[in-house]
């Protein structure tokens, strides 16, 4: 690996930043996922930091079960979100959809529309669960570099 | 050119030293704001990690002139700052000429003018709101701002920066040193005047649709604007004379000091609302800085 990779590599690990997408949550992963923030786990002092705008970030965070409602809206923050880029699914509603499954609304779970990258499974999961999450998932990030099945096609 | 302007445009303080100091100082920002919510804050080196990041993302490809104009502005937006960098008095037989403080200050407002633009050229009603908001602080601050450079002026009965430099003990200099002060909040965009780029509200404003290089120049535009303002106060407080070494710590120091200053008011403050922003600078600010051009004209009149 040359310095730039390397550099690249290091940079894209140390700042991930995180958009935080709601499918349809009971709102408990979301107010676990902002404790992260808070003082007691402070996740800045890894690099991590929440971005308003999909196309600032990094790592999609999707909490839900996908209901059908959201469906048009995480294919479209997906797609906004700019290479490279990794998915991270927050709580038990995106993995199996939980308690939801079978119900005709909901359209879970998240692996059918968007390739997910790490499970932090738990209702709603530790805040130092999902810490462990996001940097696993910026370690993935990191050494991946763009999707191999996105290099062609241009970004939306 | 001579050898002194290169100098002063690509290392000190211009290029060499502004990126790393706009680097050092967005990270002060970011370590006191964590310290004084008592959390560890990030690591040294994270706004360049982000810079270097920012480089390797994929940006959304955009045809036609927008696309063109989207990726001049940030550009323009540093040139601007480097080149208000480079004017800057630091030390006292630094290349001057009379009436660069008025360059100065256009070259300051640059940035924030191609913000604005940003903003409408980038089609999103977010980006179009943050820069309505941006447009409306900047009038409202600028007010402020010009007077408080008109006040020195006077004051010295010169726009020569050189001359500028360097405190005096007739009290116009030091109300117009405050008055630029005042006016730094608004224009680094920190709470309480961080309206136009409420997180909470619009996203970023009109950054939204900013991705990738384009925006990693837009953060080193904000770093830049934090050496060159903090930079400028420091210039017009800090004495001339003693060795180059013990200046330049100083001219460090004394910005620094500024950032966390700043900090500990973006960190005690909540945002304003816009009306409010405006009223603080066209009601309260204004009249001061009125009163204190006023001041300055008469005692000059009288001396």
């Amino acid at each position: 690996m040359s310095i730039l990779t390397q550099l690249m590599h290091k940079s894209r690990s140390k700042s991930p930043s995180l958009f935080h997408l709601n499918t349809g949550s009971c709102n408990g992963c979301d107010i676990e996922l902002v404790t992260c923030l808070s003082p007691r786990y402070d996740v800045e002092q890894l690099g991590i930091h929440l971005e308003g705008s999909p196309r600032h970030a990094d790592i999609l965070c999707v909490t839900g079960p996908v209901t059908r409602n959201t469906l048009e809206a995480v294919k479209t923050v997906y797609a906004q979100v700019c290479e490279p880029k990794a998915v991270v699914a927050l709580g038990s509603c995106p993995a199996s959809c939980n308690v939801f499954a079978g119900s005709p609304v909901i359209e879970g779970p998240l692996s059918k529309h968007i390739p997910v990258d790490v499970y932090v499974p738990g209702c709603p999961p530790h805040p130092d669960a999902i810490i462990n999450g996001i940097a696993r998932a910026a370690q993935i990030l990191a050494d991946r570099g763009v999707r191999p099945e996105s290099k062609g096609e241009a970004q939306k | 050119m001579n050898a002194s302007a290169l100098i002063n445009l690509f290392l000190f303080p211009g290029l060499l030293f502004a990126v790393p100091a706009g680097w050092f100082f967005v990270w002060g920002e970011h370590k006191a704001v964590a310290r004084m919510q008592r959390r560890i804050g990030p690591p040294l080196l994270q706004p360049f990690y982000e810079f270097v990041k920012l480089l390797g993302k994929r940006t959304p490809s955009r045809h036609g002139i927008e696309a063109d104009l989207l990726r001049i502005y940030p550009a323009l937006s540093v040139l601007s700052l480097l080149g208000a960098l480079a004017l800057l008095p630091v030390f006292p037989a630094s290349l001057s000429f009379s009436g660069d403080g008025i360059l100065l200050v256009a070259l300051l407002e640059l940035p924030s003018i191609c913000f604005i633009l940003a903003g409408f050229t980038s089609g999103s009603i977010y980006g179009e709101i943050g820069a309505i908001r941006e447009a409306v602080l900047s009038v409202a601050n600028n007010l402020v701002f010009l007077l408080a450079i008109v006040t020195l002026a006077v004051t010295r009965d010169t726009f020569r920066l050189a001359d500028l430099a360097g405190p005096t003990w007739n009290p116009g200099h030091w109300i117009g040193v405050l008055g630029i002060l005042l006016c730094i909040p608004a224009k680094l965009r920190l709470n309480p005047f961080s309206t136009s780029s409420a997180e909470q509200e619009i996203y970023s404003g009109p950054l939204t649709e900013y991705a990738g290089a384009a925006l990693g120049l837009w953060k080193l535009a904000h770093g830049l604007e934090w050496v060159a303002l903090t930079g400028l106060v420091a210039a017009l407080v800090l004495p001339l004379g003693g060795p180059w070494w013990q200046h330049t710590l100083l001219f460090v120091a004394v910005s620094f000091v500024q950032v966390l200053l700043l900090s500990a008011i973006a960190a005690a403050t909540a945002r304003f609302t816009l009306e409010r922003a405006i009223r603080f600078y066209w009601r309260w600010a204004a009249i001061l800085a009125a009163l204190a051009v006023l001041s300055a004209i008469y005692m000059r009149f009288r001396a």
